[in-house]
């Protein structure tokens, strides 16, 4: 039987990259999707806002277990084999993409009412509202809760081996599988998931404190 | 001509009247002040005229424009009409001279040379040249709305709208504000202001009407209706110093 | 697509509903409890047990609940603590919850004016009297929308224990799944069960909140919490 050494600790921190890199392509499209999400939840069309709400209330009510499953499978259902790294990048994102419009949704509604009227009132389109004076607020406000979500997304990566993919938690349980050393193994994974999540936890109370101290003022 | 043609308008909120039947006309080069009790519907008068409340009700024309809803006709009127408000709404992520080329740039395609050089402008106007690079979080009130009237300036309006523009300011800093719309008045701006300000619509407003209940109450040359108010609600008005 | 093949296993996922709910409760009840006693501990006992606690609850909070279920379901026999998959699911999903909440509670904690707690003590009440029944109470009043959400991620976070083969809703589906070799069918099904799970649960949540916390309506409310999942 194998003993949890070195070589186990090097296969276990390199797949802690391939973690990174799911977060960082999840994080991307989802916020892409997300972005157009949130628009569509505020449009004033109805059937805009009705599917954008529908969509985001459906996701963020079923375990992201299920959104990985039902990606997976409805994928291979209609034919389309992803490889791994795409199947849980893709499921991800859809995850991503209806917690980030709710958070940026309620950043775009937290830019003052008086904002859109003044800057309606100097003859500028919806777009060039939203370009101009509403989404450059709103990115400000949003900057503490989507680097909080950024952590969620992290800690949610660690389920993406039902889709056939190792990451960081994955190579931590092969580890287990040949050595049994659980303890150690699962304790080193823990402290590599805690050095990713825990400084972006501090940079997210940061965020919110250094903008609560600019509110007040 | 006509600046601005109000024509028997009437505006509900829900049930509640707010506006039942308001005629008004202001000549170019016109300064008109509007008093009345908060809840006569004097503001929200205002607002009609630059499309940001929708009016049920009778016809508003202003420099040239019928005011109705569609997006594209309420931005060339926006255009040429001009508006300030109480808390005024400058754009804090801009410094004060971004807040005020913005518009001229993306709406009426001033190059950006020209752009800078009217703010410039305008911000001498207000008399506050050196805070071009400042940003609004930075300003005192009163600057802040002295940017704010140069922010529409840099529009070229034809008509200004001024939107109880005094009343968030602390008294020492209302007295900058008001001379500076006394320069403009005196410049031939075409002018409608709500204020709380009687010796501002007196001295300065051509012509000053009161509202109440959502209806013209009296109007006439400031001068004469207040000092002989011909209502009891005007003179009740006049002599609690109202505020 | 057959979804009779799934659906005739139907008392498999009754069952597997069951447990989902039994194991969310559970965790609920005693997390919420753990998450009381932890948020007293920092606000009356010293520095020191202040720090413990945030120390547990950042600990919590930054590591995945796969991993803490891992470390007790197999790390914890190498140290002789024994258990089944159930009981590490119920511990791991307890110890989890209590965290989140606590950090929430403290949220409301932070948000009761000092001026109250003046006034409390003004009346000759000790401290502990003083967080039991002037703090606590408004304390939940204002958060409860913000745990109701945590509750409600911790029972769509429990189907993680199918990965310590407890049978509860989504360990149900796959076995399903390896016995019909309908996948698509048997995730769809039990996605909608969640679905309905989830907003039964709200709706429960808030219908009890205006029970409990009739002054609530009044009150300022913390904002919830922005998708913390467990």
């Amino acid at each position: 039987m194998q003993t949890f050494g070195w070589p186990e600790a090097y296969f276990i921190l390199r797949a802690a990259s391939w973690t990174i890199a799911l977060t960082a392509i999840a994080f991307v499209i989802g916020g892409i999707f997300g972005g157009v999400l949130a628009i569509m939840r505020l449009s004033r069309v109805k059937l805009l806002r009705r599917f954008a709400a529908g969509y985001i209330l459906v996701i963020q009510s079923i375990p992201v277990l299920m959104v990985l499953f039902m990606s997976y499978y409805g994928l291979s259902a209609v034919g389309i084999e992803l490889p791994p790294f795409l199947a849980a990048s893709a499921s991800l994102a859809i995850y991503v993409s209806a917690y980030l419009a709710e958070i940026w949704r309620g950043s775009i509604e937290s830019v003052p009412r008086q904002q859109w009227e003044a800057s309606a009132s100097l003859a500028l389109t919806r777009g060039q509202q939203y370009r101009y004076i509403i989404l450059p607020q709103a990115a400000r406000i949003s900057l503490p809760p989507t680097v909080g979500f950024l952590v969620q997304l992290v800690k949610n990566t660690s389920i993406v081996q039902v889709v056939g993919f190792v990451d960081l938690m994955r190579a931590g349980m092969l580890v287990n599988n040949a050595t049994y050393q659980a303890f150690q193994i699962f304790t080193l994974v823990g402290a590599i998931y805690f050095a990713i999540c825990f400084p972006l936890s501090r940079l997210s109370r940061h965020l919110e404190k250094v903008m609560n101290a600019s509110r007040s003022h | 001509m006509p600046a601005v043609v109000i024509d028997d308008v009437y505006k509900k909120f829900g049930a509640l009247e707010v506006l039942k039947g308001v005629s008004l006309s202001v000549d170019t080069g016109q300064v008109v002040a509007i008093i009345g009790r908060s809840g006569s519907g004097k503001s929200t008068l205002l607002r009609c005229i630059n499309g940001l409340e929708v009016f049920h009700a009778g016809r508003i024309e202003v420099a040239g424009h019928n005011v109705d809803q569609d997006p594209k006709r309420l931005r060339e009127l926006r255009k040429d009409v001009g508006i300030v408000f109480q808390s005024y709404n400058l754009f804090p992520h801009l410094t004060v001279g971004q807040n005020i080329m913005l518009s001229p740039r993306i709406t009426q395609g001033v190059s950006p040379a020209e752009a800078m050089t009217l703010a410039r402008d305008v911000l001498a106007q207000v008399g506050l040249s050196e805070k071009f690079d400042s940003y609004p979080d930075n300003l005192s009130g009163g600057q802040q709305q002295r940017v704010a009237i140069a922010r529409s300036l840099a529009m070229r309006p034809k008509v200004m709208l001024f939107d109880e523009v005094t009343s968030a300011l602390d008294p020492e800093l209302t007295g900058e504000v008001l001379l500076v719309m006394e320069k403009l008045a005196k410049g031939g701006m075409t002018m409608l202001l709500v204020t709380h300000e009687m010796n501002f619509a007196r001295t300065v407003a051509s012509t000053t009407v009161f509202m109440h209940q959502g209806k013209i109450w009296e109007s006439g040359p400031s001068k004469t209706l207040f000092a002989d108010p011909q209502t009891p609600e005007l003179r009740n008005f006049v002599s609690a110093g109202a505020h | 697509m057959l979804f009779q093949d799934v659906i005739s296993k139907w008392p498999m996922i009754l069952n597997g509903v069951m447990l989902t709910i039994a194991l969310s409760f559970v965790a609920i009840a005693l997390g919420l409890v753990l998450a009381t006693l932890m948020s007293a501990l920092r606000s009356l006992a010293g520095s020191w047990a202040g720090y413990i606690v945030d120390a547990y609850v950042e600990l919590m909070r930054n590591t995945p609940f796969l991993v803490q279920l891992f470390m007790i379901f197999f790390g914890l026999p190498q140290i002789g603590i024994r258990m089944n998959g159930l009981e590490a699911s119920m511990l791991a999903m307890t110890l989890n919850l209590a965290a989140y909440a606590t950090e929430i509670i403290r949220a409301g904690v932070d948000s009761i004016h000092k001026s109250q707690i003046e006034a409390g003590l003004a009346l000759a009440m000790s401290r502990r009297q003083v967080f039991q029944y002037v703090v606590l109470q408004p304390a939940f009043a204002r958060v409860w929308p913000a745990l109701s959400s945590q509750f409600v991620l911790m029972m769509l976070a429990s189907s993680i224990c199918s990965f310590v083969s407890v049978q509860e809703l989504s360990g149900t589906a796959a076995i399903i799944e390896q016995d019909t070799f309908r996948s698509f069918e048997t995730y769809i099904i039990v996605t909608v069960i969640y679905l309905v799970l989830a907003l039964s649960l709200k709706l429960f949540l808030n219908w009890l909140g205006r029970r409990i916390f009739p002054q609530v309506s009044g009150l300022a409310r913390v904002t919830e919490a922005h998708g913390e999942a467990a």
